[in-house]
């Protein structure tokens, strides 16, 4: 790679061929006003706020999109830009509400910050709105046509990043909007509920459907018995809404929180995620002893099933491939199940008037606490599902000092969870977790890797992949002797998709795979605080084994509290009780 | 390939037949996405207009999201997501005609069609839409009628020009 000069208001300085002005100039602590632009995600120059004057050059260009030359100079300041950059600005506000203060997004909203930024003070051009359309019709996204500002952002990440491509622009000029078809909705498209359009929308146009009040009705509502649980990625991301750097573990403070909000007990998904390993780890188990043996029964690769949004999607899409899912319920919705039988039995309340609340990194969880599936003896598995982004309003709404609360624990029975649940929050968790006891199972002996960690799947590669050969197996276990089990993980949908392929042309080489629907996993889920970034994710992804590794229990199986569930409850993993409260089933759903 | 003949004999074919010419078409196209908008004309051109079902038809037949036709075809003017009249006016708004009174005829046509530009009316003999150059600059301001293009229209010729074909 050849290295370019050129000068950037006045300074000489020196860029990779094939640098855009815009990276040039950030590399060189010049950040030149933008918009659109989402580092590797969008650079497409939509919104020409980032326009700079290149000497020689005839029309003002977007220094996203154009690359460096050999002696190009540049000019980010000049009258010309600036008085350019202001009409643009006022044109995309002419189309906007500018209702602020009724605005979700209020004070954290990038319009606002780029009106600030750019020193707006009033708007010339007022004129009609070009659309007021309101899309509600889904279980977790809302769009709200009258606040879209047409960057794309959405589009680009559902379509390139996720290869969902139910967001596109429609029409043209004027009357673009951006959506689905204009004859679906999102509720009854194709959409996965990933929501990662709500992570990258700069303003208020998309945005979770809101379960606050429900909450809060129920918190107030003296015959309820409220029960909370939390997903492992909210307490290393929840945090940066009381500005705290990503990356920092809030778990104690988050469980106070819940505490102080009037939660009655407060529970982790952890522990079901220690569950699922149990689960999930013998469904492993039996598919590959029916194959190695048999050659018959349930086929492989086994997929995982936790994160809604890749089901859905694979409902859609791979329709002709559901029976490679492990029939797992996700885990907060095991610990919902749990909290209205096991639970309720012990603190003997009536499951009718106990009312449970999943604080997740996701918005596809309020699509799959409405499947039909999820419920047990007619009562619903999960009555509610907040938001990272959620629970942090209502503890702003609640007027608790979040920074200043002191630590506690999650309560018993079902709080208690190993190291190895944490990592569910990110890429390649959920298969360290089952290979710490899947190994240990088998052969007796724990996983000889440094930390307990399988390095090759740990970090935010599209595909990684892992072979573990099998020696000296359990008598139990002699038909895995000398067997190299492979596995994959993935994240965000375009890679599942690529895994799905290979399966689908009978070339996939796995036995087992990971898929998390969102880029990088949970930790960056479409639930989570804004902005999220690789650097983002990155700490968030630290922050998750920092937690595992602070733990003495680090394997699912050695959670004390759980044996006691199988003991006094459940009976053995994959038993009638776990068949009935803790697994589901799947439907075929159109391609499009 | 699907012939000029062939779709110039669809007005006799059964619906099941017109999607089946339909899948022929993509398959000659090798169901490419880059080939979508060819597609789509011809999908006009079988079916009239691109109904919901045909697009949903050609997105599950092309394995892309009904989202993304949808996107292509609302882009282009040219085609129509609702069934056309008998007749499908259309004005040149392109600069020339533009400034030789395309905009008076329009409007005239708006009044005595009693619909909007894009719009069809209830007797579903007339649709009524706008295009850009045309290219018969000469002729401005011009108007198509379907295939025909009348030249030098004004507002007093309209109703004996549209009185002859009703």
């Amino acid at each position: 790679m050849s290295l370019i000069t050129l000068t950037i208001n006045n300074k000489t300085i020196q860029a990779e061929e094939g640098t855009t002005i815009f990276e040039a100039a950030k590399l060189n602590n010049i950040l030149i006003p933008h918009f659109c632009y989402l580092e590797n995600v969008h650079q497409i120059g939509s919104c020409r706020i980032c326009v700079v004057e290149v000497e020689g050059a005839r029309n003002l260009m977007a220094s996203c999109v154009t690359e460096v030359k050999e002696n190009m100079v540049v000019h980010t300041n000049t009258t010309k830009v600036r008085k350019v950059r202001k009409v643009l600005y006022e044109l995309i506000l002419s189309d906007h509400p500018k209702n602020c203060l009724g605005c979700h997004r209020n004070q954290n909203c990038e319009l606002q910050d780029l009106g600030e930024q750019i020193q707006i003070d009033g708007f010339r051009f007022e004129g009609v709105k070009s659309k007021d359309v309101v899309d509600s019709t889904s279980a977790s996204i809302v769009r709200d046509s009258s606040k879209c500002i047409l960057c794309r952002r959405c589009v680009t990440v559902c379509n390139e990043i996720q290869g969902v491509g139910v967001m596109n622009a429609h029409h043209r000029g004027f009357a673009t909007f951006i959506g689905p078809s204009e004859d679906e909705s999102l509720g009854h498209s194709i959409c996965t509920n990933c929501g990662q359009c709500i992570v990258v929308c700069p303003v208020g146009a998309l945005k979770e459907k809101d379960s606050t009040q429900l909450v809060w009705d129920a918190l107030l509502d003296p015959t309820k018995t409220v029960v909370v649980q939390t997903a492992p990625a909210v307490r290393v991301a929840l945090g940066e809404k009381f500005g705290m750097a990503p990356g920092t573990q809030v778990t104690g403070k988050m469980a106070s929180s819940l505490r102080e909000l009037g939660f009655d007990y407060v529970f982790d998904t952890n522990f079901a995620a220690d569950l699922t390993i149990l689960e999930e780890g013998s469904e492993f188990l039996k598919r590959v002893k029916d194959q190695l043996t048999t050659k018959e029964g349930s086929v492989l690769p086994m997929i995982t099933s936790c994160s809604p949004g890749w089901i859905k999607y694979v409902e859609h899409r791979y329709s002709d491939q559901l029976e490679h899912l492990s029939s797992c319920k996700s885990p907060h919705m095991m610990l919902g199940a749990l909290v209205k039988t096991y639970f309720a039995e012990k603190i003997q309340v009536d499951p009718k008037d106990l009312f449970v609340v999943s604080v997740m990194p996701c918005t596809a969880k309020k699509f799959e606490i409405m499947r039909p599936e999820m419920e047990s003896n007619g009562v619903r598995d999960v009555d509610a599902v907040l938001t990272t982004r959620e629970l942090g309003r209502m503890i702003k709404d609640a007027g608790i000092e979040f920074a200043l609360l002191p630590d506690s624990e999650f309560d018993s029975p079902l709080g208690l969870s190993s190291g190895a649940a944490d990592i569910f929050g990110t890429t390649g968790g959920v298969m360290e977790a089952a290979i710490r006891t899947v190994y240990e199972l088998v052969t007796g002996r724990e996983l000889p890797m440094d930390k307990l960690h399988v390095q090759p799947l740990v970090g935010l590669k599209q595909i990684k992949t892992a072979d573990l050969l099998i020696e000296h197996p359990l008598e139990s276990y002699a038909f895995l002797e000398g067997v190299t089990v492979k596995v994959a993980v993935t994240s965000g949908l375009k890679g599942a998709s690529i895994l799905m392929e290979e399966i689908r042309q009978g070339k996939s080489p796995y036995h087992f795979i990971e898929v998390m629907g969102c880029p990088g996993g949970c930790i960056s889920g479409g639930g989570q605080p804004r902005p999220i970034s690789n650097s983002v994710r990155m700490k968030r992804l630290d922050a998750i084994y920092r937690e595992d590794e602070g733990k003495a229990l680090r394997k699912s199986h050695e959670n004390q509290d759980l044996m006691t569930l199988y003991q006094d409850f459940l009976g053995h993993p994959l038993g009638h009780l776990s068949h009935e409260l803790l697994h589901t089933t799947y439907v075929k759903r159109a391609k499009n | 390939m699907i012939t000029h003949d062939e779709i110039c004999s669809v007005h006799s074919m059964t619906e099941t037949e017109k999607f089946s010419m339909l899948e022929q078409v993509m398959d000659d196209y090798d169901r490419k996405e880059s080939n979508l908008i060819q597609i789509l004309h011809m999908g006009q051109a079988i079916f009239g207009y691109l109904s919901p079902e045909v697009q949903s038809f050609i997105a599950n037949k092309m394995d892309i999201p009904n989202s993304k036709v949808n996107s292509v075809l609302t882009f282009y003017s040219f085609f129509s997501t609702k069934p056309k009249g008998k007749y499908t006016v259309s004005i040149c708004l392109g600069t020339a005609c533009y400034v030789r009174g395309g905009k008076e005829v329009v409007n005239k046509l708006k009044e005595i069609l009693s619909i909007d530009v894009g719009e069809t009316t209830d007797d579903k003999i007339f649709s009524l839409q706008v295009m850009r150059c045309i290219g018969a600059c000469g002729l401005a301001p011009a108007m198509t009628i379907n295939d025909k293009v009348y030249k030098q229209v004004n507002p007093n010729k309209l109703h004996r020009i549209l009185g002859m074909l009703k």
